[in-house]
């Protein structure tokens, strides 16, 4: 356990002592940035009154709707837990022929957009629909968000408490509950909240799988009735949801700083290991990338609209995407960052309410988030409504949790003694942050900005809202042409969105946490 | 406590932004005067690019008047102009049902349309306040799989899917603007309580439930469920692009007087604010025009509105279909449509 001067009061009081004052200020003013779909839903709900608010959240079809999603976001959050954590385990902790690659194929499925899983997979099997299809598919694109956290932790992690565990006489499942979890937990509670949030806030899967959640009642509010009032009630109820899994994760992670020793050898398997390390390394590339790409594949085949590809066009969505995602990621890293600061060293109440504040976008669906900068951009700043400037910050908004969640992490696997030495050798504060922190921690704030980029990337709601009249992404070409059944013309787009979201995925899996060695 | 309030870092956030503002150009600004004609105005499309840009290309071609499009889909577009009121850029907005047009009506935010436009459609499908103009007409069809059923097999009111036979092989979309419109006709045409009685019993009567009318179709078409409720135009795009000799679902159309037998249309109107401009006034009467009429009938299957111009082939007379009584973009009637659904559960 390190020692800087934060550590106490993590276990006293729930005051923010120990935060200095401008670390609060500059992370309650990024939250603010976060908070702003809150305040719209609010002015909507309270535009409703007290009787339809009522009548509206007091439908039993509110609280099917409401168990829909939480049954589905707390089972795909617990098997990406456990597969993400099995397969991270295994990349790191077993000799495997080509553990780079594997790493690599670990990360594609982040590449692959839900609704397209969704898709591919109806291609194969159309009667697929409910909430086992949500969960299989759900979790099966979003274990990288474990995966890839936890195997950057693992190869910090010591090896050697493992084995003093197993000497001692646990099993190999013992050992790594009481040697190896309690050094993996933050990296992995940190990705499961991710996973978590999306499953609240995910449309375009399940309404294709057919599986009722509230994001379902939210969209049939809008599309259906025109009712923003009642859509904007149901999203609170989301972010009622989503507000108690972030504080609820905050006390789950536990106020560990990351130990760091060195790296174990890898175990070889033995035969009769061989086939399960092969399904846990396999399952989610199978399910998540394999068989919907070659779905969309085959159904291309079948198009008789399969005509030659507008190159320009193609090209520019290509390019705007790339620009849209590249903003969006600094945007976003740099409203996480003070944010990340704060909570990886510091507690209280003021602490947590600035970092769930921080994580609400993640939870609420894209158009709530778009319509809510509507509505912020037309009331503050109307002469930059439908400009890039407001869609990349609707971006940042939506998907700045992804880069806290990782950030926050490696700011705290920055060992405090580090922190205090700097201090000592007369350098101030932001000084010392800049030099030796940020330093640290980058890799941490590069993975928080990859996945960053690869959420724009595939993002369609916010930006159908956001986007300057003329300006198109690959999402939303790839949408145009779906809803018209021009699969064949949808082709290039699907392959070229799953292709520009994979580069940034292959870079992501190759990022290694800090450990002590590279100190 | 030393530390700003949430709120006045949400004052101050908001500082932040407006600081932005007014160091950097913007491009949005101010779209243009609103009277008279300066050759150019926004469209907001709620119907595909694929579809409309050519139209929209003709138009530009034939009156040297710019367009400038966003495209999206109709409910987030009708979403997005109620949010943006009369701060919206779109001067006219092109709607893909009913239910949009009459949501933006009851909300004041469409300007009233000439006689002459109005005058082009008759009654029954366009709008009774004159607010907007009804562009095309979609008629409501049962699909159902041709491999599975026989053309006599498939029922022709859509009461039979209440009946057991029926339990759990039948695809709706009650969230669907289209199932309501369909469901507010039921009420309009066989009482409030005939009404109630079906959907109680639809409900019961285990449907499969999708989230809009392609959904429908393509599980038909892979034979996932027996027959569904949906419009005519899907079958028709499906068999374009995978060819009408590959298509396993096939169309039926309920009989005459039925409620299943409504017609669904899309429409246009002029947003408050360009209520005096030329150019859009002039878009919204070529959507009314011969020229573009055909166009939709040739491209999408679509019922024309506009008298004279030949109905695509295979389709029911339009006539047949027509229900005075009906307005489809009443609101009123859809919130009890809204709520009769919910009562059984389907929303």
């Amino acid at each position: 356990m390190s020692s800087h001067p934060g550590m106490l009061d993590r276990r006293t009081g729930s005051r923010a002592s120990g935060a200095p004052a401008w670390l609060l200020a500059l992370a309650a003013l990024c939250a603010a940035a976060a908070a702003i779909p809150l305040a719209y839903l609010i002015v909507r709900a309270l535009d409703a009154g007290i009787a339809e608010s009522v009548a509206t959240l007091w439908r039993p079809r509110v609280l099917e709707l409401a168990l829909n999603s939480i049954t589905l976001a707390v089972a795909v959050t617990i098997t990406c837990l456990i597969a993400g954590t099995a397969s991270a385990w295994v990349l790191t902790r077993v000799r495997i022929p080509a553990p780079a690659i594997w790493l690599l194929i670990a990360a594609l499925p982040l590449a692959v957009p839900s609704y397209l899983a969704a898709y591919g997979w109806l291609v194969w099997v159309p009667s697929m629909n409910g909430f086992w299809a949500s969960w299989l598919l759900l979790s099966a694109v979003c274990v990288p968000y474990v995966t890839l956290p936890v195997a950057a932790a693992l190869r910090g992690a010591s090896g050697n408490l493992h084995d003093v565990a197993r000497t001692l006489g646990r099993g190999p499942f013992g050992a790594f509950a009481s040697a190896t979890w309690p050094q993996i937990r933050p990296a992995a509670i940190a990705g499961a909240l991710l996973v978590c949030l999306y499953a609240l806030s995910d449309f375009g899967l399940v309404s294709l799988m057919r599986y009722p959640t509230l994001t379902w009642g939210i969209n049939a509010a809008y599309g259906a009735s025109f009712n923003r009032n009642q859509a904007a009630l149901l999203a609170l109820v989301l972010v009622a949801l989503a507000f108690a899994v972030v504080t609820g994760e905050r006390s789950v992670r536990g106020g560990q700083d990351r130990v760091a020793v060195r790296g174990a050898p890898p175990v070889i398997p033995s035969g009769r290991w061989k086939l399960p390390v092969a399904v846990v390394l396999m399952a989610a590339p199978v399910l998540g990338v394999l068989i919907p790409v070659l779905g969309l594949l085959s159904r291309l085949l079948e198009a008789e609209t399969l005509r030659s590809v507008d190159v320009p066009r193609l090209l520019g969505a290509v390019g705007a995407t790339l620009g849209l995602a590249v903003a969006g990621a600094l945007l976003a890293t740099l409203l996480a960052l003070p944010i990340a600061a704060l909570a990886a060293r510091h507690r209280g109440r003021l602490v947590s309410i600035i970092e769930a504040t921080g994580f609400l976008g993640h939870g609420l669906p894209g158009i709530v988030v778009g319509l809510s900068l509507v509505f912020f951009a037309l009331a503050v700043v109307p002469a930059l409504y439908q400009s890039v400037i407001v869609l990349v910050f609707g971006y940042a908004v939506l998907f700045m949790p992804k880069a806290i969640g990782t950030m926050r992490g490696g700011i705290a696997g920055v060992p405090g003694s580090l922190v205090e030495v700097s201090r000592m050798l007369g350098l101030s504060p932001l000084t010392t942050w800049w030099r030796v922190t940020a330093r640290l921690a980058l890799p941490s704030i590069g993975v928080g900005a990859l996945l960053v980029a690869i959420s724009v990337m595939k993002e369609l709601p916010a930006t159908l809202l956001l986007r300057p009249t003329g300006i198109s992404t690959l999402a939303t070409e790839l949408w145009s042409r779906t809803t018209v059944f021009e699969f064949g013309a949808a082709a290039p787009y699907a392959a070229a969105l799953v292709l520009v979201a994979a580069v940034p995925a292959v870079v992501l899996s190759g990022f290694r946490g800090v450990s002590k060695e590279d100190l | 406590m030393r530390t700003p309030s949430l709120l006045t870092a949400l004052a101050a956030g908001a500082t932040v932004l407006a600081l932005a503002a007014c160091s950097t150009p913007s491009e949005s600004a101010a779209t243009g005067d609103s009277s008279g004609s300066d050759k150019a105005f926004t469209l907001y499309s709620g119907r595909d690019e694929e579809l409309v840009q050519p139209l929209i290309d003709m138009f530009e071609d034939e009156t040297g008047i710019e367009v400038d499009v966003r495209f999206g889909n109709t409910p987030e577009l009708g979403a997005l102009l109620l949010e943006e009121g009369e701060q919206t850029p779109a001067d006219v907005f092109l709607s893909q049902d009913a239910g949009a047009l009459g949501a933006l009506s009851n909300a004041d935010l469409f300007a009233p349309l000439p006689e002459e436009t109005n005058a082009a459609v008759p009654a029954g499908f366009t709008s009774t306040d004159g607010n907007w103009v009804g562009v095309t007409g979609r008629a409501r069809v049962i699909v159902y799989d041709g491999q599975e059923l026989t053309a006599e097999e498939v029922p022709e009111t859509v009461d039979a899917f209440t009946s057991p036979e029926w339990a759990g092989r039948f695809g709706i979309a009650p969230s669907n603007a289209s199932f309501q419109a369909f469901v507010t006709a039921y009420r309009v045409l066989k009482g409030e309580e005939a009404a109630d009685a079906w959907v109680k019993a639809i409900a019961a009567n285990s449907p499969q439930i999708f989230e809009n009318n392609l959904a429908i179709l393509a599980a038909v078409n892979d034979g996932v469920v027996d027959a569904g409720l949906v419009n005519h135009y899907y079958w028709f795009g499906q068999a374009a692009e995978t060819g009408t000799e590959n298509m396993r679902a096939q169309l039926a159309y309920p009989k005459q007087g039925d409620p299943g037998a409504i017609v669904n249309v899309t429409g246009a109107g002029i947003l408050r604010g360009a209520a005096d401009d030329a150019d859009a006034l002039e878009f919204v009467n070529f959507l009314v025009s011969p020229t573009a009429q055909r166009y939709f009938v040739e491209e999408t299957f679509e019922y024309p509105l506009v008298e004279g111009i030949e109905a695509p082939q295979g389709l029911p007379p339009i006539d047949s279909l027509k229900n005075p009584e009906l307005n489809l973009s009443d609101l009123e009637s859809l919130e009890a449509t809204q709520e009769l659904l919910s009562r059984y559960g389907l929303i």
